[in-house]
């Protein structure tokens, strides 16, 4: 056969004609509205057991879609029934009360009873427990269950969040039979079951077709994790994922808010951006050196800078869509003038040098380098320290050596952070802790939302930590889809009413 | 030449042993505990004690090594610190996406660059020529990472095409898989094809030149036979020494190409490891990694050995 350049060249074209065919196998028409879901999460979860590890991804998967708690917290951060469909607390707050659904089962066909219910808070409680939360558990005295659809829990002290916290990732009902094998094949009671996890790149739940609630609109959904921003973007604009949730883009939110295949939402979440501060450490442990730093701050300019506008300030460590918030972010109004004058009385007329420490989040790393240029302005002299998660947990977090750090607290009502006295804020405060005490024993919601009223005016007049602004909870996503949640009362990603239009 | 390979092989096994000494030692004065990384800011003294004695962090340090090092002698990787797995297991699903990749890429390349050198070749000096060192100027200039961006953008957000990152799994079916893995492919085949069309051209230049060809060509045989039959074969040495030293490259690639497209395989696996100071999953990597870059190179001289007996007589 003459084989000519020509033909060569032939080859190609023929190559060409390969690549374009492989690609049609992409095409499809879709006429009827979609029963399944594709939801973009920026970071992958280690495992699947929210039992068993703090990482906020694992509930974004899990929470509400395949395990259930005793009560669920909606998307507008609301007890509603979970596994348990009617509660009833004691008089005195320390017996609950639990009904469970009768006709509740694991997704092995097993029934989901009070044994399991006792298991599972025997177990988070237990001594060798692994609950990234265990001290959620620490007021239960005794856990009965007088019938398969009947719990009773009996405290040993009043605790005013027990309802809450009980409505947790942390605490979903787990039976005896999955528990240990959960971490790779969960079992739980909820609307979705397990279907196949691709390591470093999706999980796929499945509609429980045995579920015995309302059944969700959505027949399958996968997570797809993408921690590039760049490849965040691409994926919402090639269609590879339907809704991007915690989306921090924020720079490319124009460009999706003039699109109308595209829908922004732009929602609350329980992290309070903070600039935490080492009290016990000199000159921090100054109130008045912790003041200057408030004053020096501009929260507006750093909210433009790193939300790019999309997130509220705040003047103390609590969500201002709570009940119970009281709006302190006068106190401190931005004045580098009055800032270096309170410098000047601590006794640092020229300012002094210090370190910040940033961990990884974009919301870190840029916010940190506004934070350090602000403090240069009334003379305080921040040297940047980039950190990775590992080495910020053991060095700032757990080691307590560091002067500034930026991050954000996002487990919800943590407020209690500041009562306790080995935290790493080094933050001591009687006034604070006899308040944490009262509220921890208080049941009445009036008396509470005044109690953290008070908590939170402690905390700014201490000015504890530089209070800077709520991460917003951005979910990007394509025009037809509803259901999802707008705000992040709790950590999940709830799809159990997702549907398409 | 039994001794030249019992010495190859000997070689071959302290380097391993010192990998996993370095390895392991870096990863001892790296801060980090991946039990704290999973329980995160609330976690409580008791919380992480606990935790530590499952994942078996509270032993001493030489303790460790031994039970860690004893295990892969005897073949056994461990088990994830974060998730709670065989690492043979993950490393396994892992290598089921890197090395398809790095081998469609391998053969992309191939079957882009040899017609494209020869081309180049048979049309030194004319429009065909300056076509190829053009595409091949621009393949060896533009990283994989560029091309791999600008793929996204034309055949992913424009056309869509192909989707702009993610891998289906081969559970999914054969289809979608390689769906996934076709633009990844490309972008780590187009700057190696540049490199290897370049070799291409130059060698069947050199071998045109040559006695045998001009013999050839004497007695009437048609051009492009000529091309083919006399001066490929005499070409591929050249050509296939430098597609040897391209796979150490393919892999490497593979990791940053793995990054644009989100790709689950090893380089993925070894950096979030990293970040989770995961450190059984990031020693057994690592020591896999190093075993590999050495058992290539122990095959390349015995292939030089074999080819040229020279080295071997000294042995």
């Amino acid at each position: 056969m003459p084989i000519t350049p020509q033909r060569l060249a032939l080859t190609a074209a023929t190559a060409t004609a390969v690549f374009a065919a492989l690609a049609l196998t992409a095409g499809s028409g879709r006429a009827q509205p979609r029963t399944d879901l594709v939801v973009g999460m920026q970071l992958e979860p280690p495992h699947l057991d929210p039992t068993a590890g703090a990482a906020g991804a694992i509930k974004e998967v899990t929470y509400a879609n395949l395990f259930e708690p005793l009560l669920r917290v909606d998307g507008d951060g609301r007890l509603v029934p979970g596994l348990a469909e009617r509660w009833s607390v004691s008089e005195d707050g320390l017996t609950y009360r639990f009904s469970l659904r009768p006709h509740a089962k694991f997704h092995d066909g097993t029934t989901a009873d009070s044994a399991d219910v006792k298991f599972t808070l025997d177990r988070a409680r237990a001594a060798d427990s692994v609950n990234a939360q265990k001290a959620y558990f620490a007021p239960i005295a005794t856990v009965e269950t007088p019938d398969p659809q009947t719990v009773v829990v009996t405290l040993s002290r009043p605790d005013g969040l027990f309802l809450f916290h009980m409505a947790s990732g942390d605490a979903v009902i787990v039976a005896p039979e999955s528990a240990a094998t959960n971490k790779q094949k969960p079992v739980g009671t909820g609307p979705f079951r397990f279907e196949r996890w691709v390591a470093g790149d999706r999980v796929v739940l499945a509609r429980n077709p045995d579920y015995d609630g309302p059944a969700p609109r959505i027949d399958r959904v996968s997570f797809r994790f993408i921690s590039d921003p760049a490849a965040q973007v691409a994926a919402l604009k090639a269609g590879d994922v339907d809704a991007f949730t915690l989306f921090s883009t924020y720079e490319a939110l124009p460009e999706f808010r003039n699109d109308p295949a595209f829908a922004v939402t732009v929602g609350t979440t329980e992290g309070e951006t903070i600039l935490s501060t080492n009290n016990a450490r000199k000159p921090f442990d100054d109130v008045r050196v912790r003041r200057a730093m408030a004053h020096a701050i501009d929260r507006g300019t750093l909210i433009e800078g790193v939300l790019y506008g999309n997130g509220v300030a705040i003047g103390s460590h609590f969500p201002p869509h709570r009940q119970g918030y009281v709006d302190l972010t006068g106190m401190y109004p931005y004045d580098p003038a009055k800032a270096r004058a309170l410098l000047a009385e601590a006794g640092y007329p020229n300012g002094f040098d210090t370190t910040l420490a940033l961990p990884p989040p974009p919301y870190a790393r840029r916010g940190g380098e506004l934070v350090a240029a602000m403090l240069a302005e009334v003379g305080i002299r921040a040297r940047i320290e980039p950190m990775e998660w590992a080495a910020w947990l053991e060095k700032v977090f757990k080691g307590k050596d560091y002067d500034l750090t930026m991050i954000a607290h996002t487990e919800p009502l943590d407020i209690d952070i500041y009562a306790r006295p080995d935290y790493y804020f080094n933050y001591r405060s009687a006034r604070f802790t006899a308040l944490n005490d009262e509220l921890n024993r208080t049941q009445d919601q009036a008396r509470r939302d005044a109690l953290y009223g008070e908590e939170q005016r402690v905390l700014a007049e201490d000015a504890v930590n530089g209070f800077l602004f709520m991460l917003p909870s951005v979910t990007v996503q394509k025009a037809g889809l509803t259901g999802l949640w707008v705000n992040r009362p709790v950590q999940a990603n709830d799809v159990t009413a997702a549907a398409w239009k | 030449m039994l001794a030249f390979l019992l010495r190859r092989l000997f070689g071959l096994i302290v380097t391993a042993w010192l990998a996993t000494v370095v390895v392991f030692a870096v990863l001892q004065l790296v801060p980090g505990d991946p039990a704290l990384l999973m329980l995160g800011v609330d976690a409580r003294p008791d919380t992480l004690a606990a935790l530590r004695a499952q994942m078996g962090l509270d032993l001493p340090v030489l303790a460790r090594y031994l039970h860690w090092a004893g295990g892969l002698a005897g073949g056994d990787l461990g088990v994830s610190l974060t998730y709670g797995r065989p690492v043979a297991g993950l490393v396994a699903e892992r290598l089921a996406v890197t090395l398809p990749l790095a081998l469609l890429a391998l053969a992309v390349s191939t079957a882009l660059a040899i017609p494209l050198g020869l081309l180049a070749a048979a049309r030194r000096g004319r429009g065909g020529d300056w076509a190829v060192l053009g595409f091949t100027q621009l393949g060896v200039s533009m990283p994989s990472f560029w091309i791999a961006i600008l793929l996204i953008l034309v055949f992913s957000l424009t056309l869509h095409w192909f989707p702009a990152g993610g891998f289906p799994g081969w559970g999914g079916g054969l289809g979608p898989a390689l769906h996934a893995l076709v633009l990844p492919a490309l972008a780590l085949a187009l700057p190696e094809a540049a490199i290897l069309a370049r070799v291409t051209r130059t060698a069947v230049l050199d071998t045109l030149g040559e006695d045998h060809v001009r013999t050839a060509r004497a007695k009437g045989v048609g051009r492009a036979a000529v091309l083919l039959r006399h001066a490929l074969p005499n070409a591929l040495i050249p050509v296939a020494t430098v597609l040897g030293l391209q796979i150490s490259f393919l892999v490497a690639g593979a990791v940053v190409v793995e990054n644009v497209f989100t790709l689950p395989g090893l380089g993925r696996l070894l950096y979030q490891a990293i970040g989770q100071r995961d450190l059984i999953v990031v020693q057994g990597v690592v020591v896999l990694l190093a075993l590999f870059v050495v058992a290539v190179n122990a095959l390349v001289d015995i292939a030089c050995a074999l080819a040229d007996p020279r080295p071997r007589g000294e042995a």
